[in-house]
């Protein structure tokens, strides 16, 4: 058999991965209801999950796609308060008000997709910036969901298993859409867009996909966030929360989605230590990009993914290839 | 002008053509055809508007005035990922990788159009997934067999030495099942060696894949060795075309380009 050939190692590698995300689920889930942790941290497990789909979503953006969005709190805004409504004053079903969330801000980034995706580099950086705001002024005028004030009484649906469950699905998500032939148009749009639409590739198609998509989780991670609190207010969703995102996706490593797991672990992590010292937050974080930027430009991971890393691409790997780099399945 | 054109066989043609950027025509009048089958090559000094015919017939530019038809019909207004699918593939004079990913990446990216599922089968990995992208890499890898590059498909494309880009440029190129396949300038900065190997590959891949190729050279020893007909352009104008034999000996052409190599 050729050394390349054979797509049976993809199938092995979803179950590995799905196997360890099986045990991962139990070990955690002991750890929550064994009350180990305090009920601090175990909202900071939430939030790291949701961070997770964050990072990764606007990974496929930003990272995979090439294309700087800043505005990706504005979706999560989106996601979150399309889902209270249903839940608080509709009594829908959590599940249903997460995937409403999901598509309104999915449908959302597809109509502002279309215009402003024609844009290039720092022009589209700041009008998604822009967009953000908007759509966090907006909803600050409705007084149907509370205005500035923010919106009370919010059914606490949100736990870990659903936290668990969806940042598992976000990211096989889009770990297979990025290994698949439209998934690879979009890094051909980041590599080069005119050889990738001299290659047969409908690049404003796939841009606008991507940003849906992205907006989608975002929209997804907004409904599973606002159901941890009984508040919440559209000072959530500010420039600052999308530019936390941003850092998590650099910090990583723009175009691995192992890179934004690890980023909003650390930024999660960072933020709920500091949280009693916020000024200092705000250093260690400006600290830790300098020096990032001096010695690893491309983030923690670059294009890696810790899949294809040893030892853990003797598990992983395609049969019979070397792996010291690159981007693979996983 | 020896062959007269026979109105069926045309593949792609130019009717009138003109470009103009700012005040500069870099392309006027431009008349052209290619025939189904025929390899054709297009020289001139630097800046004669080589380049932008080739812009202009992969819709990367649109022409100021005049037609361009492929297979009889209007390409004019196009996007270049249209006139891809509707069969024109072609590679850059500056290479245009997709450089930060493996070599067999690109190649399959250049197959995105003949595959065949969607976003869902793929992201849920059922349906034609598997089947489809096991094809795909079973394709993409004799592709590269051919240009010699099977054994660094594992290699970043930025990795590659020089000559082996411009390979890979041309592999990719393929990879989008093309009918007309052009190339800007294949062998610019390969040795004669490799100028040799690319000639025969030239030769060997347009019997095998049916093609009409169209190509941009400076080297003339590939151009007249390869080309049944010749283009020769000059400040936007074609000054001359025939078989390699009456370009040379065009008192036009003498003056204008190889006059200036003896
Ligand atoms: N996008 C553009 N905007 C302005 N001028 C352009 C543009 N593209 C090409 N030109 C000009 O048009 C003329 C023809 O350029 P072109 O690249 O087609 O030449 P060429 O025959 O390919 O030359 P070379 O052998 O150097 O590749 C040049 O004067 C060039 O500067
Ligand atoms: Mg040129």
């Amino acid at each position: 058999m050729d050394k390349f050939s054979g797509m049976k190692y993809l199938k092995k590698n979803d179950a590995v991965l799905l196997g360890f995300a099986i045990v991962l689920f139990a070990l955690l889930q002991g750890l929550i209801s064994g009350k180990v942790l305090s009920s601090f941290w175990q909202l900071n497990v939430l939030i790291i999950g949701i961070n997770i789909i964050m990072a990764v979503s606007l990974n496929l953006i930003n990272g995979y796609t090439g294309q700087f969005s800043l505005g990706h709190a504005g979706f999560m805004a989106v996601g979150a308060y399309v889902g209270v409504v249903l839940t608080t004053n509709f009594h829908a079903p959590f599940v249903v008000a997460l995937l409403a969330g999901g598509l309104s801000a999915a449908f959302l980034g597809f109509l502002i997709g279309i215009p402003t995706l024609r844009l290039n580099g720092d022009y589209l950086a700041i009008a998604t910036l822009g967009l953000g705001e908007i759509i966090r002024i907006v909803i600050m005028n409705i007084e149907y969901v509370g205005g500035a004030a923010g919106f009370k009484g919010i059914p606490h649906h949100t736990n870990f298993a659903w936290v668990f469950w969806l940042t598992v699905i976000a990211l096989f998500f889009i770990k297979n859409f990025v290994n698949s032939t439209h998934g690879r148009a979009c890094l051909a749009i980041r590599e080069n867009e005119i050889a990738a639409e001299s290659m047969g590739i409908n690049t404003t198609k796939y841009k606008v996909l991507a940003f849906a998509i992205g907006a989608g989780f975002a929209g997804i991670a907004g409904g599973l966030f606002a159901h941890c609190f009984y508040l919440i207010s559209p000072n959530s969703f500010t420039f600052m929360a999308s530019f936390n995102y941003l850092i998590m996706v650099v910090m990583g490593g723009m175009g691995s989605i192992t890179g934004s797991i690890a980023g909003a672990f650390v930024v999660t992590f960072l933020s709920a230590a500091l949280a009693s010292w916020p000024e200092f937050r705000m250093i260690i974080y400006a600290l830790a990009l300098i020096f990032l930027m001096f010695y690893r430009p491309q983030g923690l991971f670059g294009y890696m993914e810790i899949t294809s890393m040893r030892p853990l691409n003797r598990i992983f790997g395609r049969p019979g290839e070397k792996k010291e780099g690159g981007r693979t399945d996983g | 002008m020896a062959e007269a054109k026979k109105e069926s066989k045309v593949l792609l043609e130019a009717k009138d053509v003109s470009e103009v950027f700012g005040g500069l025509k870099a392309v006027s009048d431009f008349n052209f055809y290619i025939n189904k089958g025929e390899l054709v090559g297009l020289i001139g000094p630097n800046g004669a508007g080589k380049t932008t015919a080739f812009n202009l017939f992969t819709g990367v530019y649109q022409p100021t005035t005049g037609e361009i038809t492929f297979g009889g019909k209007s390409i004019v207004g196009l996007k270049p990922y249209q006139i891809t699918q509707r069969g024109v593939a072609r590679t850059f004079q500056n290479i245009r990788l997709f450089s930060e990913l493996t070599v067999l990446d690109n190649v399959k990216i250049a197959f995105h159009d003949h595959v065949k599922y969607g976003v869902l089968e793929a992201v849920l990995r059922v349906g034609r997934y598997y089947k489809e992208e096991e094809r795909i890499e079973q394709e993409a890898l004799k592709l590269l067999d051919i240009f010699h590059l099977k054994d660094k498909a594992g290699e970043l494309a930025k990795n590659l030495p020089y000559g082996a880009q411009r390979r890979l440029e041309i592999a990719r190129a393929l990879a989008a099942g093309p009918k007309l396949l052009l190339l800007d300038e294949p062998a610019a900065g390969m040795n004669p060696q490799e100028t040799q190997e690319l000639m025969e590959m030239i030769r060997w891949i347009r019997k095998k894949f049916g093609l009409t190729v169209l190509l941009i050279e400076h080297d003339m020893n590939l151009v007249m060795g390869i080309c049944e007909r010749i283009y020769v352009l000059e400040y936007g104008m074609v000054i001359a075309s025939g078989t390699p034999e009456e370009v040379q000996k065009d008192p036009e052409v003498i003056r204008a380009y190889l006059g200036g190599e003896g």
